[in-house]
């Protein structure tokens, strides 16, 4: 699998009034195209802040971070950033969100339209796009949001605790939609999370960090046979209980 | 159990109970402002209230049907033009200069404790200097009533800005997006809702500055009816003038409010 992102020694040190808080610690890693991988870490180890790195929201202290080939310097357009919320905007439709991000980068053409809308009826929502989002459920939200970072069409989709704003139903059914759709559209994917089982049933690979300063612990091949690797049916297999537990004692939770 | 339009005889009944409960409050509030006229009108009669400086229902309505002829309707446009000019000056400026501070982060933090200061001053205090800046006449008028409603303007639309969710700025950021883009997209429309709650109080407080600015220097308007009133020991006019100024005041909220409706029909319109 060639390599699409790469982390080489990514360092983040943030300086505030109060003094230096250094977040993360030579993080290096590499994700290749079409990956689904998951960072799992301790509630304030810097998760999101490699994430942001990653996004071009900020600058590392030092390191670099590469997507084929090239240094990331400022938003890169080949990413697409969703952060917890669905951070949809009240006032406009559904349509009229979805294609937010096409209209600032300005890729509105008929081809680009025409695309999001086939996003909206594949993935059930086209029959909403005139609808507010207050009119939308929670699942319905978050599967907007999705689309407004996928009409962009970004190489590399970065997922911030996407689902965690969820209840549990709706989470267990979205993540296996969610899956799906970002199967089917051949996206390499980083997700941060918090859920260990989430994780477990989603990526191809794991990366646990450290307590903060986040350092890489370890990295999980997670590897399902063919026809259980839906996350719904992953978490069915024998195999999951023995991941659950190993991630879990990495993560050292102490209560 | 359905009726015709498919509706259950419960939301029926429902519906019944919410415009009975909606009659009744509008039948008790006429009631509650009649019963004060009639209390108002008895008691003058009685001679337990002074109506020579109280006035009365009836006189202020003789008063009223008078100042008809006489010029009053040019009294109530001169206050209203004042009062408009006055609150869209003020609202448009102050948000003008909420979205440079917003812009600005520097300028903000020094103009700041300028702000606030200005905030707390009775900009009253300062109409004899404004008369002298602007001139004797209606433009000292509008500065009084701009300059009562700007600074709270400024104020509150730059706390609106500077408090919009920032998750929803960071979501527009993460597509490209720079300032210009991240306003006109997020912070002013998130914003809309303040921008009118802030109109609705400026109409109240530019008629104070207009009133106050009519006191010191005018040839016409409400304020000088008052004033005028006050001093040929007319009350009846006085209180005339106090109540039309009343029902302006009021007429003008409503317009807003129905602006507002307008406004925010437009924006999501413009956004389909
Ligand atoms: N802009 C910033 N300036 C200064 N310090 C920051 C900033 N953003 C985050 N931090 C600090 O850096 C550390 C890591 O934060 P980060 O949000 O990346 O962690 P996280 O793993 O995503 O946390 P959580 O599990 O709560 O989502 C925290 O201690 C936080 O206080
Ligand atoms: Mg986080």
């Amino acid at each position: 699998m060639s390599s699409l992102l790469r982390l080489e020694g990514v360092s983040k040190i943030y300086q505030s009034r109060n003094g230096e808080i250094q977040a993360i610690e030579d993080v290096s890693f590499s994700v290749g195209e079409g990956e689904y991988v998951s960072i799992v870490g301790p509630s304030g180890c810097g998760k999101s802040t490699l994430l942001s790195i990653i996004a071009g929201l900020y600058e590392p202290t030092s390191g670099a971070v590469y997507i084929n080939g090239t240094e990331v310097s400022g938003m890169s357009r080949d990413i697409g950033y969703m952060l917890q919320n669905d951070n949809l905007l009240e006032w406009r439709t559904i349509r009229k969100n979805v294609l937010l991000g096409l209209e600032i980068r300005r890729l509105l053409t008929p081809e680009t339209i025409e695309y999001a809308d086939d996003l909206l009826k594949k993935y059930g929502l086209y029959d909403f796009k005139d609808r507010y989002p207050s009119q939308l459920s929670g699942g319905m939200r978050q599967r907007a949001a999705l689309i407004r970072t996928l009409a962009v069409k970004p190489n590399i989709l970065l997922l911030d605790e996407a689902f965690s704003a969820l209840d549990y139903q709706t989470r267990l059914a979205l993540t296996d939609d969610v899956y799906g759709i970002l199967k089917q559209e051949k996206k390499t994917t980083i997700m941060v999370t918090h859920d260990i089982p989430e994780c477990i049933s989603m990526s191809d690979r794991i990366i646990v960090l450290t307590k903060r300063p986040a350092k890489v612990k370890n990295i999980h091949n997670i590897e399902y046979p063919e026809g259980s690797r839906r996350p719904l049916a992953r978490r069915n297999h024998p195999d999951f209980g023995r991941q659950f537990n190993e991630i879990w004692r990495e993560l050292d939770v102490h209560v | 159990m359905y009726t015709y339009k498919g509706i259950s005889k419960e939301r029926c009944e429902y519906i019944r109970r919410i415009k009975r409960q909606k009659t009744l409050i509008n039948v008790a509030r006429i009631a509650v402002f009649a019963g004060i006229a009639a209390l108002w009108e008895i008691l003058a009669a009685l001679n337990v209230i002074d109506s020579f400086i109280m006035s009365s229902p009836s006189r202020i309505a003789a008063t009223i049907s008078g100042m008809v002829s006489n010029g009053l309707m040019h009294h109530i446009g001169v206050t209203c033009l004042e009062t408009f000019i006055g609150f869209l000056l003020g609202t448009l400026l102050g948000t003008a200069i909420a979205t440079l501070l917003w812009w600005n982060d520097f300028a903000s933090g020094v103009m700041e404790p300028i702000l606030v200061i200005l905030n707390s001053l009775p900009k009253i205090a300062l109409g004899p200097v404004i008369i002298i800046w602007a001139g004797a006449g209606m433009q000292a008028i509008i500065v009084v009533a701009i300059a009562i409603s700007l600074i709270v303007t400024v104020l509150d639309m730059l706390s609106g800005f500077i408090n919009t969710d920032a998750e929803k700025v960071r979501m527009v950021r993460s597509f490209g997006a720079g300032k210009r883009i991240i306003f006109t997209k997020v912070v002013f429309p998130s914003n809309l809702g303040t921008l009118f709650t802030l109109l609705k109080v400026n109409i109240g407080l530019s008629l104070v500055g207009v009133i106050a600015g009519e006191f010191l220097v005018s040839k016409a308007g409400l304020g000088y009816l008052i004033v005028y009133g006050g001093q040929v020991f007319q009350m009846d006019l006085v209180m005339s003038s106090v109540i039309i100024l009343a029902v302006v005041a009021a007429l003008m909220y409503q317009a807003v409010a129905l602006l507002e409706k307008y406004a925010n029909r437009l924006l999501k319109f413009s956004t389909k």
